[in-house]
């Protein structure tokens, strides 16, 4: 198909591969090519069948049609083992680990060498994952249980298991997703000397930089179809975008229109005895609060910790001007808050729940009549909200976990709505969301601020950060280090402050 | 998380909620019938008003505290410790009437006790962040034990009159179906009220399907959970009484195995075990279907653990029934 | 080995309170310390030992199996049946069938929790009842005493090998062997996996299905040995024998440490809290404290195991702060 000048091996092929599920069509006569020696990035937007295709190259899933060629014969993949067996391995997104269990178990879990009488050979396994370990220069033992270790040791851990299965094909799904800069940096270390050694990788990103950093081909999938392929020296990140939306994106994210009102939100030292400490900030009416950091610099911890979630050790918040105690998420609301947490799944959507039950849940009062819920009431309410959002469903019965992600955060974000807060915390809010659906949320919170609501922003993401927010604090290491004002904060200023050697600060 | 938007959207919980409810309510009605049109080929005293009437009267204790028992585990918790308490609070009146009490100190002494040990019961549980079977299995040992202390092995069987008559009478002259009975039907309108019509429900489903995110939506779901377990100690209490009254004694095996009828009701009925979904009008349908198998086959002289093989095998095809057709028909 | 030797710190803090309670025993009843005693408080807990392990097994999958003391006394009135018909079957003849009679049970209760998926606390609580019947049905209502059962059938439990009675003897080999199974083959580091991270254990290529079949059935089987030790040690079976058994059980591991919530658990926990539970209800009557007493303490012990190992499951923050806060007083 797309012919490459390069002849590397091809160590793996997928051709006409299709695969659905009743109702969906997940993957239609995709291709792939995976060539020895080097990274391929697989791009596409949530729900554009990545994962349905990692979990058929990792044989979860066996594919309705299509050929699977790896090192130029026809295979079958049975499961994971077979998969591991033909040199298959992936690295999933959320390292899948078991935190109870030492490194050396988490390497060699699911393929234990065997000694003597078919009991596992723990003296072998302990002697390869110490070596496997100092390959990918980790700097913990092969005891240690995992529990103790950082997102990006088990990362290592993970790739340690992968190197343990002798894999020739690597599948890295997201995998820098939860990494500091550096530890990015050090990642890539290691994925460079894995394509030395003449191995395939598969690397699944949202972030262009790191995409144009480290593969040397890529392939697009756009609704389950496959949209393109070729040499990352040929395309510009606006192609790729442009492949991957199916429509030019213009502008980015919508500009402040009007100046913001009074103070509505002060918080002064807040402080918990392991997680955050004095953090101070103040919030005005209209006004879009920027909270940029590394994953674990402890925004989540204080932004759970203002809406009384957690209990904090010192500080105080005013409201309005008014001294307030929130010590639960009742007088959260009843002060006026609003929090969009960052795991939808878990901590956001009731997901069994209807759409209309989600979106009255946090405020039910009002649709009570001498303490009977009415449902009509509650469906008028509903209807109205996730409406203004252009929420995607069948109908307002539909459970929500039948959503797709964009459209859960909707629900989510509609919750908060409907209890008319003053003031909203959106953590991490467009956090796996498609583009469409991004857009829409990046609309909606400026809409919501012209209109006077206050809003904090905690994100990741700094093109979100500086495109949508009018000031931003940034936190590292528990501590507030930084504040820009409107138009001062750039992505070399932010990502300075924000990874600075922790040992100089302290 | 990982948004899984192309996983096959299957899962038995995304189906809209009130469609299931009334499958597994119409398959247990349909079960009712079976059951009563069998009972009436076995024994030709089955379909008589009278005599069903008196059989409820042996499951209406269990089944007043399968009420409470299903909104413990829609909202994801459990209580082993039911028996028990009731063993404490029969014990209790049976001490306090020794002492010459009458029956109303006698009743407020088992609510309160109930009660307390209910209370006792939703403090471990969510001030120690407990798992609550591992909590009330310790419990159970420890209410019975404490009976057991005072009781040794004798038994109490001075109760006064009215307690009896309470455990034993009918309703009235004109409405001749047992005070137990009664109260329980009077029961389970109030918890089908306030399960499917108030906040209070709603938010219980909210914690049983996500804990984290009712939470997070400003439920406060540690109170509420100790007020479910107050309300299930509240319950064993009410049993205690009307048991207590119906056999007129307090022995140390009094309730033994109780809790595990009174979960199997529950289940039957339709309740989740793994918390979220269940309906009061399913428990009762379960509880009827349940109670009058055993009455049916009691009749024509089957011993009651032989009936308990039956109540297994249902509870295991009423669950396990469903579940494999969706597998067959959801196979990839 | 490693894998064990994580879990040093908890399983040490419970020996010295065993050694602690058996030195608190000893002032009152020096007797209760002489190595008879100690001995017959072993044996008496083989049954324990055994089922502890079996159960922990289970745990460790995020299971449980309510139906041990049924299986276990339906397959002790099977083989009781089948010694009282043919007084002339040899004891391994026997072993067997109550391996096999477990076996069958607990894979009855494996295929629907494993293949129908129906979750393992209503599976367990419906054969549970189940179980208790049959027996009632084969037996035809009897119970079948001492005379019933052959003399070597009798005498087995009580036999002693090296100086320890048989039935401990079993009890030893059955804990060495799971010690084998959950420690050193893949079958029994896969049952943590999976307790710990379902998930994973998948992409591991783990098949959950067939492990948690397996796990049942192990279960099963000890169970039904057990049958055989218990109706011909306390030379007697009907349709109530170790009735509520399952709960102390449970209750064994839990003091052990086990995490009901699956993947954490050690043998030497286990066998631990079996022989704590074992101490407290042989030691009540030679304190001449009333047998009545026996469920209250154990009870206590429950709620104080459990309480105080959350404490130390408790799982901290992410400790962020390099440096604690400034003002440190609420």
């Amino acid at each position: 198909m797309a012919a490459h000048k390069d002849n590397a091996e091809i160590l793996l092929s997928l051709d006409g591969v299709s695969k659905g599920f009743p109702g969906v069509r997940a993957l239609e006569a995709v291709r792939l090519t995976l060539r020895a020696g080097e990274v391929t990035a697989l791009i596409g937007e949530n729900g554009a069948g990545k994962s349905t295709l990692v979990k058929i190259l990792t044989g979860l899933y066996r594919p309705d049609a299509g050929r699977l060629t790896v090192a130029g014969s026809d295979v079958k993949l049975e499961g994971v083992r077979d998969a591991a067996r033909h040199g298959i391995v992936a690295i999933h997104q959320e390292t899948v680990m078991f935190d109870d269990l030492t490194v050396a178990e988490n390497i060699f879990m699911g393929h234990m060498p065997k000694g003597r009488g078919g009991f596992v050979d723990w003296p072998q396994i302990n002697q390869r994952a110490a070596r496997l370990l100092a390959e990918v220069d980790a700097d913990f033992s092969a005891h240690a249980r995992v529990s103790t270790l950082s997102v990006a040791q088990k990362h290592l851990v993970e790739i340690a298991r992968a190197l343990s299965q002798e894999a020739r094909i690597i599948i890295m799904d997201e995998p820098t997703a939860a990494l500091s800069g550096h530890e990015i940096t050090d990642l890539f270390k290691i994925i460079a000397r894995l394509k030395a050694q003449g191995r395939a990788i598969l690397f699944i990103s949202h972030k262009f930089d790191e995409i144009f950093a480290i593969a040397d081909s890529w392939a697009c999938l756009r609704d389950g179809v496959h949209v393109g392929e070729g040499r990352m020296g040929a395309v510009t990140q606006a192609d790729l975008v442009r492949l991957m939306v199916g429509r030019p994106v213009g502008q980015m994210f919508p500009q402040r229109r009007s100046p913001y009102g009074p103070l509505v939100l002060e918080a002064e030292g807040l402080s918990h005895p392991t997680e955050f400490a004095d953090i101070s900030f103040s919030l005005h009416r209209g006004e879009i609060l920027g909270f940029y950091g590394l994953v674990g610099a402890g925004r989540s911890e204080v932004m759970q910790a203002l809406f009384g979630l957690t209990p904090i050790s010192a500080g105080s918040i005013r409201i309005d001007g008014k001294p307030v105690t929130i010590d639960s998420a009742g007088v959260a609301i009843s002060v006026g808050l609003g929090f969009v947490p960052e795991d939808r799944q878990h901590e956001g959507a009731i997901l069994a729940l209807p759409i209309y039950q989600n979106v009255t849940l946090a405020k039910l009062q009002p649709h009570t009549k001498h303490g009977v819920l009415s449902r009509s009431s509650e469906l008028a309410a509903s209807r109205a909200i996730t409406g203004g959002l252009d929420l995607r469903a069948a109908g307002q019965d539909q459970a929500a976990g039948q959503l797709s992600g964009g459209n859960q955060q909707k629900v989510v974000i509609a919750k908060w709505l409907a209890t008319n807060p003053k003031i909203l915390i959106l953590d991490e809010p467009t956090k796996g969301i498609d583009i469409g659906a991004k857009a829409a949320v990046h609309e909606f919170i400026r809409t919501q601020a012209e209109e006077g609501m206050a809003v904090i922003m905690v994100s990741s993401e700094i093109p979100e950060i500086i495109g949508m927010a009018d000031r931003v604090m940034v936190m590292r290491a528990g501590r507030i280090v930084a504040e820009f004002a409107a138009g001062t904060a750039t992505p070399e200023k932010l990502v300075a402050v924000a990874s600075q050697d922790i040992e100089v600060a302290a | 998380m990982s948004v899984i938007v192309d996983a096959p959207k299957a899962s038995p919980k995304a189906k809209p909620v009130w469609a299931r409810f009334m499958r597994w309510e119409t398959l247990l009605a349909l079960l009712c019938v079976v059951m009563m049109v069998g009972n009436s080929l076995l024994s030709p005293y089955f379909l008589d008003f009278g005599n069903l009437s008196d059989a409820t009267a042996n499951f209406s204790e269990q089944a007043i505290i399968a009420l409470a028992m299903a909104l413990l585990i829609i909202a994801r918790d459990i209580d082993l410790s039911v028996a028990s308490v009731i063993a404490v609070c029969s014990l209790a009146m049976g001490l306090l009437a020794a002492q010459g009490f009458g029956t109303p100190v006698l009743m407020v002494a088992a609510l309160a006790l109930g009660l307390a040990c209910g209370m006792f019961n939703g403090w471990l549980v969510t001030k120690f962040a407990l798992p609550s079977i591992v909590v009330t299995i310790g419990t159970m040992s420890l209410f019975r034990g404490l009976a057991d202390i005072v009781l040794g092995d004798k038994a109490l069987t001075h109760y006064p009159p009215l307690l009896q008559a309470i455990g034993q009478n009918y309703v009235a002259s004109w409405l001749p179906i047992p005070v137990s009975f009664a109260v329980f039907l009077i029961l389970a309108l109030v918890f089908a009220f306030v399960l499917h019509a108030t906040p209070f429900g709603r938010r219980l489903y909210a914690m049983g399907n996500n804990p984290v995110a009712a939470r997070f939506s400003g439920i406060p779901v540690n109170r509420i959970r100790f007020i479910l377990f107050a309300l299930t100690g509240l319950m064993s209490g009410l049993a205690a009484i009307l048991l207590t009254g119906r056999i007129g004694s307090t022995r140390p095996n009094i309730a033994t195995g109780w809790e595990l009828s009174v979960i199997t009701m529950a289940i039957l009925g339709g309740v989740s075990i793994s918390g979220g979904s269940g309906t009061i009008g399913g428990v009762v349908l379960a509880v009827l279907l349940l109670g009058f198998t055993q009455f049916g086959l009691s009749l024509v002289n089957v011993p009651e653990i032989v009936i308990n093989i039956l109540q297994g095998v249902m509870l295991i095809v009423a669950i396990g029934v469903p579940l494999l057709l969706q597998r067959l028909r959801g196979r990839r | 080995m490693k894998a064990l030797g994580q879990n040093v710190p908890r399983e040490a803090m419970l020996a010295a309170i065993i050694v602690v309670l058996l030195g608190l025993i000893g002032l009152r009843a020096p007797v209760f310390l002489s190595p008879g005693n100690l001995l017959g408080v072993l044996t008496d807990t083989s049954f324990l030992f055994m089922l502890a392990l079996a159960q922990m097994a289970v745990i460790l999958t995020r299971g449980i199996d309510l139906s041990v003391a049924a299986n276990l006394a339906l397959s002790g009135m099977i083989v009781t049946l089948a010694d009282r018909a043919h007084p002339g079957l040899s004891l391994p003849v026997l072993f067997a069938l109550a391996a096999l009679s477990g076996l069958i049970l607990g894979a009855f209760n494996g295929a629907l929790i494993a293949f129908v998926e129906i979750p393992p606390i209503v599976v367990t609580l419906g054969t549970l009842s189940i179980y208790r019947g049959l027996i009632f049905v084969i037996a035809g209502g009897q119970w079948l005493t001492s005379n019933d059962m052959s003399r070597s059938f009798l005498a087995f439990p009580r036999d002693t090998l090296l100086g320890l009675p048989n039935l401990l003897v079993v009890a030893l080999v059955v804990s060495v062997l799971f010690w084998l199974l959950l420690n050193h083959t893949s079958f029994g580091r896969n049952l943590y996996a999976i307790g710990g991270n379902p998930v994973a254990a998948r992409y591991c290529g783990i098949s959950l299905t067939r492990q948690i079949f397996a796990v049942y059935i192990l279960s099963g089987v000890i169970s039904g040995l057990c049958g055989l030790l218990w109706v011909s040690r306390y030379g007697i079976a009907y349709s109530g024998i170790a009735q509520g058994y399952e709960l102390t059980v449970i209750a064994a591991c839990v003091i052990g440490g086990v995490s009901i919530a699956g993947g954490i658990g050690s043998i030497v926990g286990a066998l631990l809290g079996a022989l704590f539970l074992g101490i407290i209800v042989n030691a009540l009557p030679v304190m001449q404290v009333s047998p009545f007493w026996q469920v209250l303490v154990s009870g206590v012990i429950i709620l104080l195991a459990v309480v105080l190992n959350a404490r130390s499951e408790h799982r901290a923050g992410r400790l962020i702060l390099k440096t604690p806060a400034r003002e440190g007083t609420p």
